[in-house]
């Protein structure tokens, strides 16, 4: 037995030997697989690898511009952006919005109405995308946030710059508003660019200027912990921002004519005759564009947009109406220069006019007539029946091609967005959109600027400044001047479109005889006389429903919604036009009375604001 | 084997005179002594660097440490017969204790694993790394080797029983250990080659069953390890940014406190299982070189101690152990590397934790006294 022992132990001991010598080099084997295995992750994929953890730390972030300033003429501020705090959420860190929300709710004053635009933010953005829930936070309830923070993940406060409209209602309609970027407006932008914006304008100089406004987006090079928390700045490249825009627009002539307005609905255009400058465009009644900018409440928007005096309607350049006896100058001019009419000719009005061999009565608005008037007269009393007789002998072609020259019909070319055209009807136009033969006692009602005739303020007071530059033509611009971030400022460019040379002469007749509307003793609107000053113009009446034919016609007893709109056309002073005017007061009723005495407002405060 | 101790000692003569003095006296091996704390500083280093160069984690490791190499020296003064006579006793009572986990036992991570003995909590299949593969080479041990078929089947049910228990708990880088452990043991009792090939084609039939009785995210974890990046910010993550911190290391290293990966908290768990994600990115191919070779150095050593060793118990005991220690690294690499799936094994004496730590250096203390105690034989 002991020998075998012996046996089995030496046995066993070799035994071991060969198991521990196998083991050995079976891992010395196994470590060599694993250094293989480094070598190919970190040798022969360094590069990828490499790559793949730069990707990791290094983000690159937009720096989103500061969006331009506007000014009016008198580098008064109009549109500027102003610091404001606002609470978002991050959905994707948010472990349950709902409850968040809820929490939220009990530290700062957050409506239904927010949640829902929140959620309606965060259906078009991504789930790692900061979502606002409320703008303009007070400096108590950013205290209170920032204490109760921790309880709040994915939950920021964060500063931003916001718009702001300091004359608020005054400029609404001329600024328009900027508001959150939407889906429709992510198809057309250059989506880096905009990268870090999220306001775009919407309406307004803040629209048709968007380009210049925003500025170019900046970048930096931030590496970011697997947080996504940026720990430092690798690079930097700065964003250039936004040009400054000057108006040409006076804001106290602005004010003057929304007070002057009072309570009426309406429009009024006020154009520097020397360069086209927009100096008022006014729109009654306006609305806050403040409210845009964080994002309106259905409720508030539902008010606005269902208002029977449709605040949010731009009447200035969009509203069109039918011009009426403020075209009678154009009309009586192109009598003129094409030779069917003489300055001094005279035509009976019997205060009624018929075409041959017809029964109906085409009826001039003093019903008993003005009698013999010849085309002075017929300017100053604006006799209706003089111009039935005119429009009918030049025809609709050459009162379509006359008016035409004057801007009628056509958008005016302003640097805004949205102007609509008027409506200058022609046979063609006739023929195309209602398949019917121009009729000619359509041709008479085209001569007191009613029937298919439109036109928008803004293209009144153009056509009134043509008329004063003497066929000088200079579309109207509300932009004057664009400042570079450098501080070089570029002048917007002065567009002339002269019309065919007229007689001198026939000028000069036409603004005689709208220079005797305010001095003559039987003038339309002679109440508005100055001492200080010449002014030319024509008063105008509106037609807004159509009075049946031997139907009398009684102001007092039509609602005031029914009533006629009031239209005067002015400039001034007539030896050396500075300022043309187009006022529309909507059921104003007649020019003279309503009309004209805006335009006068506005005429003083820009003419004799040196002299007090 | 017991009854010629004599011849025992003439095999013995032949071996280089065992060294004087204080090491001598405290049972230490100098080699294996200081492999273990070259390694020990190492990880100290890597832990600053990993822990955002904050000395808590370091100063709490430092105890631990500590706490660990003086269990280990502790260990290095029992002889080698009473660890061989405590073995049966000890496994026992640890099935009985993985037995206790599972009826009465601490849930952590959604497992049951803790033992909560009042004063501290304990983790009764950490011990079966030491217990059972000094159970097995107390088993085999007095019969002859290689050993017969019933005694190997019984081999095999002791290491099926505690693996079980520890895989239901679930803890499956523990149950791999021990399971390991068993097998080495197994292995180093000289087992056949055929019935190794034999254990290792029904393991890969058993595949499918083991599927079965998976929790769900060790399923998961098997999933993305065989496709990491169809999950890349679910489970896949891991492995994919642990790649991206070993490659972009490259071959010098991006320096020590300068990975990126690590530091911006890209790579999770890197105090941890993922410390060698964060050696590879700081220190390159050249480091991890050097760490492998450091490992490379304690293993070997630690089987050079098992051929020295006088006993069959004592030598299965110290080659499992030294093997055990190889499948701990073999297993984290792989896992960090993307090699194998991932399984909480820690890199050992690198990766921040307690527990496994002090087993660890048990084991090294077993085999110091082995080692130093080879002329005092029992009689």
């Amino acid at each position: 037995m002991p020998q075998s022992s012996i046996k089995d132990h030496l046995f066993e001991s070799q035994l071991f030997l060969s198991r521990a010598l196998v083991s050995g080099i079976l891992v010395i084997m196994v470590l060599m697989v694993l250094a293989g295995r480094m070598f190919y992750l970190q040798v022969a994929n360094h590069d990828h690898f490499t790559t793949l953890s730069k990707d990791n730390r290094v983000k690159l972030q937009p720096l989103p511009p500061t969006r331009g300033l506007i000014y009016d003429r008198n580098g008064l501020i109009l549109a500027q952006n102003l610091p404001a705090y606002s609470l978002e959420i991050t959905p994707e860190k948010t472990p349950d919005i709902n409850a968040t929300i809820e929490a939220l709710r009990e530290i700062i004053n957050i409506t239904d109405e927010h949640v829902e635009r929140f959620q309606r933010l965060r259906r078009q953005h991504r789930r790692f995308d900061s979502i606002p829930i409320r703008v303009r936070l007070q400096e108590d309830e950013v205290a209170r946030l920032s204490v109760s923070r921790h309880r709040f993940p994915g939950v920021d406060v964060k500063a931003t710059l916001l718009r702001d409209y300091p004359q608020a209602m005054k400029t609404a309609h001329l600024l328009g508003y900027v508001g959150r970027i939407n889906e429709r407006e992510l198809d057309y932008i250059d989506t880096s660019n905009y990268s870090g914006t999220s306001y775009i304008g919407k309406n307004g100089v803040e629209k048709s200027y968007e380009s210049l406004l925003h500025g170019q987006v900046g970048l930096q090079q931030v590496e970011v912990n697997a947080k996504g928390r940026v720990l430092r700045v690798l690079e930097n490249r700065s964003p250039r921002p936004g040009d400054n825009l000057h108006l040409f627009l006076d804001m106290e002539l602005q004010r003057t004519a929304l007070e002057a307005l009072g309570d009426n609905n309406g429009a009024v255009a006020a154009i520097e005759i020397k360069s086209g400058g927009v100096l008022t465009l006014v729109s009654k009644p306006g609305y806050n564009p403040n409210l845009f900018v964080e994002g309106i409440s259905t409720e508030a928007y539902t008010a606005l947009k269902n208002s029977i005096d449709k605040p949010l309607f731009n009447r200035a350049i969009r509203g069109q109406y039918p011009p009426g006896s403020t075209v009678k100058p154009f009309i009586a001019l192109a009598g003129l220069e094409y030779g069917v009419a003489g300055y001094h000719q005279e035509t009976y009005c019997p205060g009624y006019y018929q075409l041959p061999g017809k029964e109906h009565k085409y009826r001039d608005w003093k019903k008993w007539g003005h009698g013999e008037v010849d085309m002075e007269e017929s300017i100053v009393e604006s006799c209706d029946v003089y111009y039935y007789e005119l429009a009918r002998t030049l025809g609709i072609d050459r009162l379509h091609e006359f008016l035409q020259g004057f801007g009628f019909g056509q958008p005016t070319g302003v640097d805004l967005t949205g102007e609509l055209s008027g409506l200058l009807p022609s046979r063609e136009w006739k023929r195309k959109t209602r398949r019917e033969p121009w009729y000619p006692g359509e041709t008479l009602i085209v001569g007191i600027g009613q029937g298919y005739y439109l036109s928008t303020p803004l293209q009144l007071a153009a056509a009134t400044a043509t008329l004063a530059n003497q066929g000088h033509h200079i579309r109207p611009r509300v932009v004057a001047t664009i400042e570079k971030p450098d501080g070089t400022a570029q002048p917007s460019p002065k567009i002339v479109d002269d019309l065919q040379q007229l007689e001198p002469i026939h000028w000069n007749q036409i603004i005689d005889a709208m220079t005797e509307v305010i001095e003559g003793l039987r003038g339309t609107a002679r109440s508005i006389l100055s001492e200080n000053y010449r002014i030319a113009g024509k008063t105008g009446t509106a037609q807004v429903f159509s009075v049946k034919q031997d139907e009398e016609y009684d102001e007092e007893t039509v609602a005031k919604r029914r009533r006629d709109h009031a239209l005067f056309i002015a400039f001034a002073p007539v030896e050396d036009p500075q300022i043309a005017i187009a006022v529309v007061v909507e059921n104003g009723g007649h020019g003279g009375a309503v009309a004209a005495p805006i335009a006068r407002k506005i005429m003083d405060k820009y003419l004799l604001r040196d002299d007090t | 084997m017991r009854e010629m101790p004599k011849s025992a000692l003439s095999f013995q003569e032949s071996q280089p005179a065992r060294p004087t003095g204080l090491l001598a006296w405290l049972h230490i091996d100098l080699p294996l002594l200081t492999g273990l704390l070259l390694l020990s500083a190492l990880g100290l280093a890597v832990l600053y660097s990993a822990g955002d160069q904050q000395t808590t984690l370091v100063n709490k490791q430092m105890i631990r440490l500590g706490v660990g190499f003086t269990a280990m020296i502790l260990i290095a003064q029992i002889p080698p017969q009473h660890l061989r006579r405590w073995s049966p006793w000890l496994y026992l009572v640890g099935i009985l204790m993985l037995v206790a986990v599972i009826l009465v036992g601490e849930q952590g991570k959604g497992a049951q694993r803790w033992l909560d003995l009042g004063i501290v909590r304990f983790q009764p299949s950490e011990m079966f790394k030491l217990s059972l593969p000094m159970a097995i080479a107390w088993f085999l041990a007095d019969h002859r080797l290689p050993p017969s078929l019933s005694r190997l089947l019984a081999a095999g049910l002791m290491t099926l029983v505690p693996v079980l228990l520890i895989a239901k708990q679930p803890d499956l880088g523990t149950a791999l250990l021990v399971g390991a452990a068993g097998a080495m043991a197994l292995f180093l009792a000289g087992i056949s080659w055929h019935l190794i090939a034999a254990v290792g084609l029904s393991l890969a039939a058993l595949g499918p069953a083991v599927w079965y009785l998976m929790h769900e995210y060790q399923r998961q974890r098997v999933l993305t390890f065989l496709n990491p990046e169809s999950d890349p910010l679910g489970t896949g993550y891991h492995i994919i940014q642990s790649k991206i911190a070993i490659g972009s290391g490259g071959i010098g290293g991006k320096g020590w406190l300068n990975g990126t990966q690590s530091h911006l908290e890209f790579l999770p768990e890197r105090h941890t299982d993922f410390i060698f994600a964060v050696i590879s990115e700081e220190f390159g191919l050249v480091g991890v070189l050097a760490l492998l070779s450091l490992y490379l150095f304690i293993i070997l050593r630690g089987l050079y101690i098992a051929t020295q060793a006088q006993d069959t118990f004592s030598r299965i005991l110290t080659g499992a152990l030294s093997l055990v220690f190889f499948v701990y690294l073999f297993v984290n690499t792989g896992m960090v590397t993307g090699l194998l799936p991932v399984v909480g094994v820690p890199l050992p004496l690198i990766s921040y934790g307690g527990t496994s730590l002090v087993t660890i250096l048990i084991g090294f203390g077993i085999l110091m006294s082995i080692h130093t105690h080879r002329k005092l034989l029992p009689t």
